[in-house]
């Protein structure tokens, strides 16, 4: 069975699964898709309380939690939004111009 | 087993035969019986199958898709707009590698709106990567449907298949056939085992995803890549069908090709009164033949032009119009085929029954008193024109 981590943008058509079947969940894990992004959000640790707020809003999943603490953005999915920036009760997350990180 | 049966009759008794696992149903004009005849098989519990009744076509083709995807063998008929409506349809179909199995009653597209018989609803969808087989009677139309499962559902194919007929001509003309047992039916389509389906549980997939352009272009190479694998496949299953049935199909039928001069490449019902007029100029001399084309998707190009190479001059009659201002489709693709031969025979195309206007047999001899000329004087002008409309001038 061929695997999501087996194909890229080199594999021939002989060995890519017939009408790009995808034999397994998760796999947008390993795609970045932060390339699409416009504006980049910017996120201030010491401003942070922790709140979580940002992370059920965020539209892909890309701010990660540990051990109940925020950790900084996953800019591999990351569309650039806006919307953390929003709905941030604190100065904790400002947005800039431009698709890469600072 | 004889029997009696319409066209829309032979089709939904093959379904029967079959008892596929879901049937995608909306009713059009001419090919409302198949759902109709088939609806009565699952009211009175002769098949097992899920009867999906929907709001259009749109959704017919997507209950198949959805179920072909989930793992059940999946069928549907539709006409003319029906075919229309499901277009986007089509292409999913295609590109998702369902072998979906749809029976198109072959009806010309509105407008003018026309219930009649021509060809411009399934040639409107013959880039969209199905398989289609066309029958010159209710014989065929049935062991179409029948031989359409093992090559769609074939591994190195895994394309949707449109078994098609004459809308009205064949689809409700009661005609003797031989109908085959349904034991020996159920065996020879088998059951329907794909690699992998949606419920099949412990192998998660995910079914026609987002593809971007670097990948896009390789899917589409697979599917033209089972298209040309689809050629063999046919041929396969033809000789399997011949064991069980006696009876031979190939991508194309020549009849009385051998050593003809003169020919007809043509399509559907007309077939058939094509060969009486051949059987006719036979007796006064002329060689003439017919070449009924079986297959369209894949064409069989490359064995036309091996089949036309001895001719002197053949006309392509096209039962639906292009509008390329450059011939009929199948005009397109048998003049095609016919570049790489060293010796061509001349060729002209003829556009004709649009919207179920009749043609007789002296329209065919015509046909080829036209083609006698054209072969001793070689002019073929004009290379393209339509024949049984009312004009102030016709073509000698």
């Amino acid at each position: 069975m061929i695997r999501a981590k087996d194909i890229n943008e080199h594999t021939p058509w002989q060995d890519l699964t017939p009408g790009g079947e995808i034999y397994e969940p998760g796999t947008a894990r390993a795609f970045n898709t932060g390339t699409w992004r416009t504006h980049t959000p910017v996120f201030h640790a010491d401003a942070c309380k922790h709140c979580m707020l940002c992370v059920p809003f965020c539209p892909d999943s890309a701010i990660p939690v540990k051990d109940g603490k925020r950790l900084d953005f996953d800019y591999m999915h990351c569309k650039g939004c806006g919307i953390c920036e929003d709905v941030c009760p604190f100065p904790a997350i400002t947005m800039v111009a431009g698709g890469v990180p600072k | 087993m004889k029997s009696r049966l319409s066209g829309n009759e032979a089709v939904a008794y093959a379904m029967k035969q079959v008892n596929p696992d879901v049937m995608g149903a909306f009713p059009i004009t001419p090919s409302t019986e198949i759902a109709e005849y088939f609806a009565a098989y699952v009211a009175n519990g002769e098949v097992n199958t899920e009867f999906v009744t929907v709001e259009s076509e749109h959704s017919s083709m997507s209950v198949c898709i959805a179920a072909q995807a989930a793992g059940a063998r999946s069928v549907c008929a539709t006409s003319s707009c029906g075919l229309a409506l499901m277009y986007e349809l089509l292409y999913v179909a295609a590109s998702c590698r369902l072998p979906i199995t749809l029976a198109c009653v072959n009806r010309a597209l509105s407008g003018p709106i026309n219930i009649n018989h021509d060809y411009s609803d399934s040639m409107g969808a013959r880039d969209s990567g199905w398989i289609q087989i066309y029958a010159e009677n209710n014989q065929e139309a049935y062991d179409n449907f029948i031989m359409a499962i093992p090559i769609g559902e074939a591994p190195e194919v895994r394309l949707p298949v449109m078994t098609c007929m004459d809308g009205f001509i064949t689809s409700h003309a009661v005609e003797n056939i031989e109908l085959l047992d349904t034991g020996v039916v159920r065996q020879f389509v088998g059951e329907y085992s794909p690699q992998h389906y949606l419920l099949k549980k412990e192998n998660p997939l995910a079914v026609g995803p987002y593809d971007i352009s670097a990948y896009y272009m390789e899917h589409k190479v697979q599917e033209a890549e089972a298209m040309k694998a689809a050629k063999a496949r046919i041929l396969e299953v033809a000789k399997e069908f011949e064991k069980i049935s006696g009876r031979r199909y190939g991508l194309f039928e020549e009849y009385r090709m051998e050593d003809a001069d003169l020919a007809l490449v043509i399509m559907g019902s007309s077939a058939g009164t094509g060969k009486t007029a051949v059987d006719k100029l036979r007796e006064a001399g002329i060689k003439a033949g017919l070449v009924k084309i079986r297959v369209f998707r894949p064409f069989p190009g490359e064995e036309l032009a091996q089949t036309l190479a001895g001719t002197r001059a053949v006309a392509v009659m096209d039962k639906s119009e292009g509008f390329s201002a450059n011939g009929g489709p199948l005009f397109a693709e048998t003049r095609s085929a016919l570049y790489d031969l060293k010796q061509r025979p001349y060729l002209i195309n003829i556009v004709y029954g649009l919207g179920g206007r009749d043609i007789k047999v002296e329209d065919f001899e015509q046909v080829f008193k036209r083609l006698a000329n054209i072969a001793e004087s070689g002019d073929i002008h004009p290379v393209y024109s339509h024949m049984g409309h009312r004009s102030k001038g016709a073509i000698a």
